[in-house]
């Protein structure tokens, strides 16, 4: 069970151990003190200044709620906005959900080590807060919840835990985003994440990356898939950042159960974004697929996949596809472990630039060098995302869109 | 009209084209034979504008420019439009937005495609896993959005079924206005022909095309020389009988 006192030991013998991948950074360097931000009614919210709104909108967070099934803003430490308009749907502050709720501690902590490293031990002793978005049995979100994490204060050390909870039979959309406000340049995101979707259940988790030029973000997600649940999981980034490690982990735990990673990466020149995906099969018939497509403007890209097919039955795949546009470094690193007999598990990986004979085609059928190339690139990044409400996939495809200019 | 004139053509170092001359005047469709190697993908090739087509000599003129240093996209916007043989996949466009990018002005995408029974492919990546004559219907229906006055076709019949063939054939005459006249034109028939205006050069191995398309002459491609002019079906039943080779001889 829930036991604080176990959990703070384990995080202070944690605080100065490295992560497995990525840059280490010093957290001595950033500020973790409290930012007091007023919390805004809905009519409020709608005032924040058009600079700040923008900024959210890229990051999928629409302040007029509009298509929207609810809405969590915290901004620095603070939550200033937060609520649900659908029925069976909760959305709550972590913070006040675990002094209110009892039910919540059977979910904090359960999934990602709290002593993984020092950016979970940090962000067990030091927690701002985040988000609880539950679907309760049976319940369907006819819109997509949004939530967004909004970095404001210089040199903050932003440390945020969020639950994600599908119970049985429900569907459940999300939409995520992060940004920094347009005067914020060094900064550190730590969030966690945990997953846990239910028999049946279906999540879906999109996340929008909109970071300053000295940000350093280190997520830490797992999920937990049950009998016959679908997990898929989005995640962009196409602004410039100094450094992204993340290695999210799906466990699929039923029969029948699936997950999908997609991310849409584009990295510029000084980013370092080392981006994995693990999925463990671990029952029969589960069906799991990684597709990653990364751009190098001059970055240095890792895409990380790794698939363990531990039953027989299962079905895995994994695509990981660099274009190097302007330099850089694109290292796709794929790993395929099976451990039974009976798995079906393949990848393809390929690094390479806009080809020639695609260009000279479509200059062929009229555009311009320059067009041709950015209509190729668009269509790199343009992934078929399976399990997707309509409107959540045309807003994928115009935040790639508004990016994309800036890509090429 | 297409000028070329005493054409030479390298690629990387090595010559394939030399001494072309050629004339297509508006309303003509050309075929060119030829073994493989001749050269004939790389006239293609060297008329749409490929960069590593370099020409060492001579001079191509389309409507009136010198098209001979002009960039691809230059010479299709003057009207040269290409059907590849063999043309790239490309990932994430689909055939529905590469209509739209052919077109200049709109189109109706969907009705174009039912004239290609290839309506089901336009939600579909542009040649992603199409067979031989699915790339065919493909190409044709990017061509009829794009509407050039001069198009290369690059072997239209290869990898076509039967099935297909008369599909395809019949969409090339109407393409480059070689089609059998309709009964209630109010033109009279030699009032129409003089007013065509599309030009074709077709590169065929099987002649089959010439069961749909009535063209005004035939070429034959040896070696890199352009050889024999003639009546196009005669042509090909001088190379059906006695090979490239010894129908070359006749003329040189």
């Amino acid at each position: 069970m829930y036991n604080v006192e176990e959990l703070k030991e384990r995080a202070r013998q944690a605080l100065d151990k490295k992560a497995a991948f990525g840059d280490d950074l010093d957290l001595d360097t950033f500020d973790t003190s409290f930012v007091p931000h007023k919390y805004l009614a809905e009519e409020e919210i709608c005032a924040i200044p058009e600079e700040e709104q923008k900024r959210l909108i890229m990051s999928g967070l629409d302040v007029t709620d509009k298509g929207r099934g609810g809405t969590y803003l915290q901004k620095d430490t603070a939550v200033i906005h937060c609520h649900s308009n659908e029925e069976g749907i909760q959305v709550m502050p972590v913070t006040q959900a675990l002094k209110e709720h009892d039910w919540v501690k059977e979910y904090f902590w359960k999934l990602v080590p709290v002593d993984q490293d020092k950016y979970t031990a940090s962000a067990f002793l030091e927690l701002h807060d985040g988000y609880v978005i539950r679907a309760l049995p049976g319940s369907k979100s006819i819109y997509p919840i949004q939530a967004c994490l909004y970095l404001d204060k210089e040199n903050l050390q932003q440390n945020v835990h969020n639950l994600i909870i599908a119970e049985e039979g429900s569907e459940l959309h999300i939409i995520t985003g992060c940004a920094t406000s347009p005067h914020m340049k060094r900064g550190v995101h730590v969030g966690i994440s945990e997953f846990f979707v239910k028999k049946g259940a279906k999540l879906s988790f999109t996340m929008i990356h909109n970071w300053a030029e000295e940000m350093d973000v280190r997520p830490r997600s797992v999920a937990r898939v049950e009998e016959g649940g679908v997990f898929i999981n989005n995640y962009i980034c196409m602004k410039p950042v100094r450094s992204i490690q993340m290695y999210p982990t799906t466990h699929l735990v039923g029969d029948d159960a699936a997950a999908m990673f997609y991310s849409i990466i584009v990295g510029t020149p000084g980013s370092h974004l080392d981006i994995g995906g693990r999925i463990y099969l671990k029952n029969r018939g589960s069906r799991a697929e990684i597709v990653q497509r990364s751009i190098s403007n001059g970055a240095h890209i890792i895409n990380r996949g790794h698939l363990i097919g531990e039953a027989p039955e299962i079905k895995a795949h994994l695509e990981c596809k660099g274009l190097l546009l302007k330099g850089g470094i694109i290292d796709s690193i794929p790993q395929l472990e099976g451990h039974v007999e009976g798995v079906d598990m393949s990848h393809e990986a390929a690094v390479g630039k806009v080809a020639q004979e695609e260009i000279n085609y479509l200059m062929s059928r009229g555009l311009s060098e320059d067009q041709a190339t950015s209509t190729i690139v668009r269509g790199f990044l343009s992934v078929d995302i399976k399990g997707l409400p309509e409107a959540l996939k045309a807003e994928i495809d115009n935040a790639i869109d508004a990016s994309n200019k800036d890509a090429i | 009209m297409l000028i070329i004139e005493d054409l030479q053509v390298e690629l990387a170092g090595k010559t394939l084209l030399k001494d072309i001359d050629l004339e297509i005047r508006p309303g003509e469709t050309h075929i060119l034979f030829g073994p493989n190697g001749s050269g004939k993908t790389s006239l293609l090739m060297t008329i749409m504008g490929y960069p590593q087509y370099v020409v060492k000599k001579g001079k191509i003129i389309f409507k009136g420019t010198d098209i001979t240093r002009a960039p691809i996209n230059e010479r299709a916007a003057l009207g040269i439009g290409m059907s590849y043989q063999r043309p790239p996949t490309i990932n994430g466009l689909k055939t529905r937005q590469m209509v739209d990018i052919c077109a200049k002005t709109k189109v109706d995408t969907v009705e174009i495609a039912r004239s290609l029974n290839f309506e089901e492919f336009l939600d579909r990546d542009v040649n992603a896993g199409f067979s031989g004559g699915e790339i065919k219907r493909s190409e044709l229906l990017q061509l009829k959005a794009q509407n050039p006055d001069l198009i290369l076709f690059d072997e239209p019949e290869s990898g076509v079924d039967i099935e297909n063939m008369a599909l395809i054939g019949s969409t090339i005459a109407e393409i480059l206005q070689k089609d059998s006249q309709k009964a209630n034109n109010p033109k009279p028939v030699a009032r129409r022909w003089e007013e065509r205006t599309k030009m074709g050069l077709i590169i065929t191995h099987t002649g089959y095309i010439l069961d749909y398309v009535p063209a005004d002459k035939g070429q034959v491609l040896f070696d890199g020389v352009l050889a024999c002019v003639g009546n196009p079906r005669e042509i090909f039943q001088c190379i059906g009988q006695l090979g490239y080779e010894e129908c070359v001889k006749c003329t040189m």
